[in-house]
């Protein structure tokens, strides 16, 4: 990009038209060689699939219309409750995920307890199987029997889903703050700012930007895992797939919480890529040195 | 920007890489189904030539009968595999219910009990689609017009009736009546007729929970996060009498027009669902099938529950 970019104060530069028609015509060969691949990947793919002697049978199970549009109603209702979760433990997990990202990066021998609890908490919860976290709390804490505590299946299921993609996104924001190269932290130190100060205006919003689309990543692995919750009881888009599908023994309305999920991801993954592109054009109009 | 073009050129080889691999994933496929299917029909040829030939043809002989694996019984099952239906999560010992029963039929076909062999089918996979791994499934599967669009059941084994199973100081411990059960917070088994029962009759005020297996409504229950817990007869008797001490059945429900009844579970069209169904129409009959159920699924009774 910066190549074909004219240089500050060199914008009269000679431009060879013959060269640009060449790249014209080359981007249009290009633009139709794709394209031709594509359609005919897709009519292959589509004769293999559809010619197979199960194909019928995978046709009824799968794509049925008749329990599309009699079991669709009940998902996007169900799918309320997956949305609830995701909207109550996304920011908590933002939160919980820079805290401890930032206690990482703690130097001082001081705040030796503090990196140890934070690396501590990393390791296990990135380790353990979400489930096993949602069982733990949901089934393990409500037997506790402990006076005023919730029982609630729904909160304890949210409350592991936070532990969990807490640890990951720690780790996250930890690569984006290792990204930062140190010379910017020494340069905000030597100009007087403090520890706060740094990480707040040079390191971090540095260190965001680098990842947001892993942190994406994550957000949409969050979406589809709401559905753990279920094993505790109530009933989200998955489950109520599944009790639809076993009552008439018909895979369809998987295919219909996938479509509702995948309505979700879309507009969320170009949302990131227009930030991300925003952002790379600032900085490029900001930096041209 | 090099890494720019860079990265351009990467996602198109791995677009490429995925398209060759997804390619290769649906001739695998498609070349698996055919070589599986293929084998079925030239062993379904000699038992019709056979039957064809004989004066009286008798289709259920044992030499007659096809099966996924020549000579064996394939049947498949959860797991675990609960009591009183199967004991200690083994099938193959001959002990529980639905244990009991397959010996039985396969005896009746003219099988020796060595020659059952016992495959672990999740109940989810049972109704996929494609070829069956088993002659059939056994697993307190309800039978109902809609299934029977997808799969091959049996006749009936078992007539199966819905109880209330609660902890001794539950609100509902003491309900007698559907109407008292309606403000509990009631839980089931996912895809069991046992669900379908809290939201076509009870019709609860609070929401049902449901939950993967009767383990994990049992700890619900036990944690006081669900009032009662919705299960067959049978196997409420089992989860009051041997698993969970302060627990009670609430009650029974009646059946429902028709009753309920588990079935076998064949691939659509499986030829040996006839022969499975002369065999259970015996077992009725000779009153074995009734020995079977009074040994494994004792006859005590509950109270029912009335409308009102």
């Amino acid at each position: 990009m910066s190549i074909l970019a004219p240089a500050p104060g060199a914008a009269e530069v000679y431009k060879d038209p013959a060269r640009q028609a060449r790249v014209r015509r080359r981007a249009r060969r290009d633009a139709l060689v794709g394209m031709a691949s594509l359609v005919g990947f897709v009519v292959v793919v589509s004769i293999v699939v559809s010619s197979s002697p199960g194909w019928p049978a995978v046709q009824e199970t799968f794509f049925n219309g008749q329990e599309f549009i009699s079991t669709f109603p009940g998902l996007l209702e169900a799918f309320w409750l997956n949305v609830r979760i995701f909207l109550v433990a996304e920011p908590l997990i933002l939160i919980i995920g820079l805290l401890v990202a930032l206690a990482r990066t703690l130097r001082s021998p001081i705040f030796l307890p503090i990196r140890v609890v934070a690396t501590l908490y990393v390791d296990i919860f990135r380790g353990v199987p979400t489930i096993l976290v949602i069982f733990l709390l949901g089934f393990g804490v409500p037997a506790l029997r402990i006076e005023g505590m919730p029982k609630d299946a729904v909160f304890w299921g949210t409350a592991a889903l936070v532990l969990s993609y807490g640890a990951y996104v720690a780790e996250v924001f930890r690569a984006g703050i290792d990204s930062v190269h140190p010379s910017q932290r020494m340069a905000a130190r030597s100009l007087g700012l403090s520890l706060f100060q740094t990480n707040r205006h040079v390191v971090l919003p540095q260190a965001v930007r680098n990842v947001v689309p892993p942190l994406l990543n994550d957000f949409i692995s969050l979406q589809k895992d709401t559905a753990l919750v279920a094993v505790l009881g109530p009933i989200e888009i998955l489950r109520r797939a599944q009790i639809d599908a076993s009552s008439t023994f018909n895979y369809t309305p998987y295919v219909g919480a996938a479509l509702i999920f995948i309505a979700l991801t879309i507009p969320m993954t170009r949302f990131a890529d227009w930030i991300q592109s925003r952002s790379r054009s600032r900085r490029r109009a900001g930096g041209t040195s | 920007m090099t890494s720019m073009i860079f990265s351009r050129r990467v996602m198109a080889g791995v677009a490429a890489a995925a398209a060759v691999l997804l390619l290769a994933s649906c001739a695998q496929e498609s070349t698996s189904t055919a070589e599986s299917s293929a084998p079925a029909a030239p062993a379904s040829a000699p038992a019709s030539a056979a039957a064809s030939e004989a004066a009286v043809p008798d289709e259920c002989a044992p030499e007659n009968l096809t099966t996924i694996d020549a000579g064996k019984l394939t049947v498949g099952t959860d797991t675990p595999a609960y009591p009183p239906y199967f004991v200690d999560d083994d099938p193959s010992n001959g002990e529980g219910f639905e244990s009991a029963v397959t010996y039985a039929v396969a005896a009746g076909l003219g099988f020796d009990p060595t020659d059952v062999v016992w495959q672990v089918v999740p109940f989810n996979t049972s109704y996929a689609p494609g070829d069956k791994t088993f002659d059939f499934d056994i697993n307190q599967i309800s039978i109902t017009k809609k299934r029977a669009k997808v799969v091959d059941f049996s006749d009936g084994y078992y007539t199966v009736n819905q109880a209330v199973v609660a902890l001794k100081g539950s609100p509902i411990a003491k309900a007698t009546t559907i109407a008292e059960l309606k403000g509990a917070k009631l839980g089931a088994q996912v895809g069991t007729t046992s669900l379908d029962f809290i939201t076509e009759v009870v019709k609860p005020d609070a929401e049902v929970q449901v939950f993967n297996d009767t383990n994990d409504a049992k700890n619900a229950m036990q944690n006081e996060q669900i009032d009662g817990l919705v299960v067959d007869l049978p196997t409420a008797y089992y989860v009051t009498a041997a698993e969970i001490e302060k627990s009670l059945i609430v009650g029974q429900f009646k059946a429902q027009e028709g009753g309920e009844e588990f079935g076998l579970l064949f691939q659509k069209g499986n030829p040996l669902v006839g022969c499975v169904n002369k065999v259970l129409a015996e077992l009725k009959a000779s009153g074995e099938l009734k020995a079977i159920q009074d040994e494994w699924l004792a006859g005590k009774t509950a109270p029912y529950f009335t409308k009102k």
